[in-house]
């Protein structure tokens, strides 16, 4: 039986952790997700649960420690936002080059600078090649049962990989909503136990891990990391087979939301997503076809189940909250229109860059994308793909 | 029972093997080995390199020169890397997952500990992990191809304070980290050198390896194409160090000083620079001024190295 709750995503969050009861937690505070390790040390002060909190000095060092400390045979774990996560973008490639499946809370929030402390998704983004496999939540909900997920696809033969589960800062770390939490005794049986199969810690077998990696090798070392990010799109959904059957919530790449008949469609993470719901409800309520898609799975990208989702569509609208600054649209629109085009689906796509350090997304600014789709798919010709909302006009 | 060269290197196979890429005459692979060799033999170990000269010379993929676990990360985390691996150690052997016994040995150079690492090991000292952080002193950046690091002495010549014809090498004095680490109130600071058969490094090395929590030496370890000398002067160069007082050898337990030797004749600092390229700029006419600089800077540090001996271990 599920246990009914009402936490915020940050409790959401620490509590799957809690459940999870790593070896290792090493982690540095930094708004919005200070509030996972104060719940977690918490736990620890309690005796609530088995693990080392290390409580370093910097984000570098959390996730150094936790390279230090998967590498040695624990299970370790760490919670950032924004700069925290710049401050471990060293270390955050060397983590998956080693093939280490630590699992990161990252809670977004845009980096500096000038400094904002609020949501959007530039720090995700800044390490989208990083070879992390990437889970993004809408909900505290999903944010809890991704986090549950996650040691089983990291840990995986077949993938050996870090994974980050990522939330909306504030909007979804800091509200407070109805959730339904496992049974720790069903978390423990499904999360597992973890043996890796060589660490340093084992005297029988000393290993030597992070070597100097010459021309003559370090290309066969990332075409490895490459092909276990592929191997990892059949896990995950192994995993969410597994999942469903103990909590009968269902997960694959992606969500779709009234979109197998949709006309227009939008493509967002996080957040967003349930904004867009209520508006596809309210249009659908006027007989306007529109639909969602949701991503749920950002690292490795869907390329084909993307395309296949998205190809009956007359128009579809990509949201990044995110600037890539590149003259060239977010990090999600690139992505999601090159899955289309080597797909061979062509349909009119336009970006909306929205939300940038925490700029509210409302209902009406959804549903001027969805009229502009509605323009689109009429003319069929994108005017301008590379739009805002919610950008004001004198700041331009 | 006293220590012997001969025995430790009979009864304990080295830890640190042959086939490294170190240069020779380099001061840090004999240190790297020697300490290793304190370990218990029964005992495992984890070892964290900075990237840096030792770590990409014993540990180039498919092979390693540590028999010990090794890790590497990045240059300025060998502390924090090894931390967590500690902390690993902990949880897991409080759970019953392990049962052997590990100890954690650190080695960076001094740019990975003086500069870019100082804040990971100041970090980890604090927090009290139970470890060994050995830097190796060159006294510059010699992986990257000598350029000057705050342990850099002045006056020195390196690529990034060149002896110019306007600015005579390295305008700063040298930061003084095994300090910066007694004030950290370590059970166990060590400043160490390869000198009269080791005896004094490795019988440190075993104070601090088996000394619980959080420990640090400073091992002096010359670069012979950073310093300029021939290869075989390695161990004179280490002598110098220690008879002209520019490197003491001490200890502070627990907060109390203790010089572990002081030269009946401390011989003028000129011994310890001439042998050296990049002091060579210092002997040229006119520049005397130069050595008599350097030598009150080595005079005033010894004295107040001296004054501390005195302060911490009076009778209470």
């Amino acid at each position: 039986m599920s246990i009914r709750e009402r936490l915020s995503g940050n409790e959401a969050a620490a509590t799957a952790m809690k459940q999870i009861n790593p070896d290792v937690v090493a982690a540095f505070p930094i708004t919005p997700s200070t509030e996972i390790p104060q719940y977690f040390s918490t736990f620890v002060a309690n005796g609530t649960v088995d693990t080392e909190f290390v409580a370093v000095e910097s984000e570098h060092s959390a996730m150094s420690a936790c390279i230090g400390a998967e590498s040695a045979g624990a299970r370790a774990m760490t919670a950032t936002s924004a700069n925290g996560l710049s401050l471990m973008w060293e270390m955050i490639y060397i983590a998956s080059s080693l093939r280490l499946p630590i699992v990161l809370s990252l809670v977004n929030r845009a980096v500096s600078g000038p400094l904002n402390i609020h949501n959007d998704h530039s720090d995700a983004m800044g390490v989208r090649d990083a070879g992390w496999i990437m889970l993004f939540s809408e909900n505290n909900q999903e944010a809890y049962d991704n986090t549950l997920m996650a040691h089983r696809i990291a840990e995986h033969e077949s993938v050996r990989l870090p994974l980050m589960v990522c939330q909306d800062g504030f909007i979804t770390s800091h509200s407070i909503e109805n959730i339904e939490l496992e049974e720790d005794e069903k978390v423990k049986e499904f999360v597992g136990e973890y043996h890796p199969e060589h660490y340093l810690l084992n005297q029988k077998e000393p290993i030597a891990v992070g070597p100097l990696d010459v021309q003559s090798y370090l290309f066969e070392h990332k075409a490895q990391q490459a092909e276990a990010m592929k191997n990892a799109k059949k896990v995950i959904l192994e995993v969410a087979k597994d999942f469903e059957k103990m909590t009968g919530r269902k997960y694959g790449f992606f969500e779709e939301y009234k979109l197998e008949d949709a006309e227009v469609a939008v493509v967002c993470m996080n957040s967003t997503a349930g904004t867009t719901k209520h508006v596809v409800d309210e249009l659908r309520s006027k007989g306007i076809k529109a639909g969602l898609l949701k991503l749920r799975v950002f690292r490795p990208f869907p390329v084909e189940e993307i395309a296949e989702a998205l190809s009956h569509l007359k128009a579809i609208a990509i949201l990044d909250k995110a600037d890539s600054l590149n003259a060239a649209g977010g990090a999600l629109f690139e992505d999601v229109t090159s899955a289309m085009y080597v797909c061979n689906k062509h349909v009119p796509a336009v970006n909306y860059v929205y939300g940038i350090g925490g700029r509210d997304t409302k209902a009406d600014d959804i549903e001027k994308v969805y009229e502009d789709l509605l323009e689109i798919s009429k003319s069929g010709k994108v005017e301008n793909p590379f739009r805002y909302f919610g950008l004001r006009k004198e700041a331009k | 029972m006293p220590y012997n060269v001969k025995e430790v290197v009979a009864n304990k196979p080295s830890r640190f093997t042959s086939g490294h890429r170190m240069c020779a005459g380099c001061g840090a692979p004999p240190a790297a080995r020697m300490i290793m060799r304190a370990l218990k033999p029964e005992d495992h170990a984890v070892v964290a390199g900075a990237t840096g000269c030792m770590e990409v010379s014993t540990f180039i993929y498919p092979y390693t020169a540590w028999t010990d676990s090794f890790i590497h990360t990045a240059f300025e985390c060998a502390a924090a890397t090894l931390s967590g691996a500690e902390a690993a150690y902990q949880s897991m052997k409080k759970q019953g997952k392990i049962d052997n016994t590990t100890k954690f040995i650190a080695f960076g150079g001094d740019g990975g500990t003086y500069d870019i690492g100082i804040q990971s090991l100041s970090g980890a000292m604090e927090r009290g992990h139970d470890m060994v952080y050995v830097c190796y002193d060159n006294g510059a950046y010699m992986n990257t191809g000598i350029q000057r690091s705050s342990a850099t002495p002045k006056f020195a010549d390196t690529t990034t304070s060149p002896a110019g014809t306007k600015i005579p090498g390295k305008m700063q004095s040298r930061k003084d980290l095994t300090k910066i680490m007694v004030g950290h109130h370590l059970p166990y600071v060590a400043q160490t050198v390869g000198y009269m058969n080791f005896k004094d490094m490795y019988e440190k090395a075993e104070k601090a390896i088996y000394t619980e929590g959080p420990t640090f030496l400073n091992v002096m370890a010359p670069c012979p194409r950073g310093w300029g000398y021939p290869t075989d002067m390695l161990m004179q160069i280490n002598k110098l160090a220690v008879e002209t007082c520019y490197w003491p050898l001490y200890e502070v337990i627990d907060g109390k000083y203790k010089i572990n030797y002081k030269p009946a004749k401390k011989l003028p600092i000129e011994e310890f620079l001439r042998p050296q390229k990049r002091f060579k700029h210092m002997f040229k006419p006119g520049n005397e001024w130069m050595i008599e600089e350097f030598q009150k800077e080595v005079d005033k540090r010894w004295q107040e190295l001296l004054d501390l001996e005195e302060i911490t271990n009076r009778a209470e």
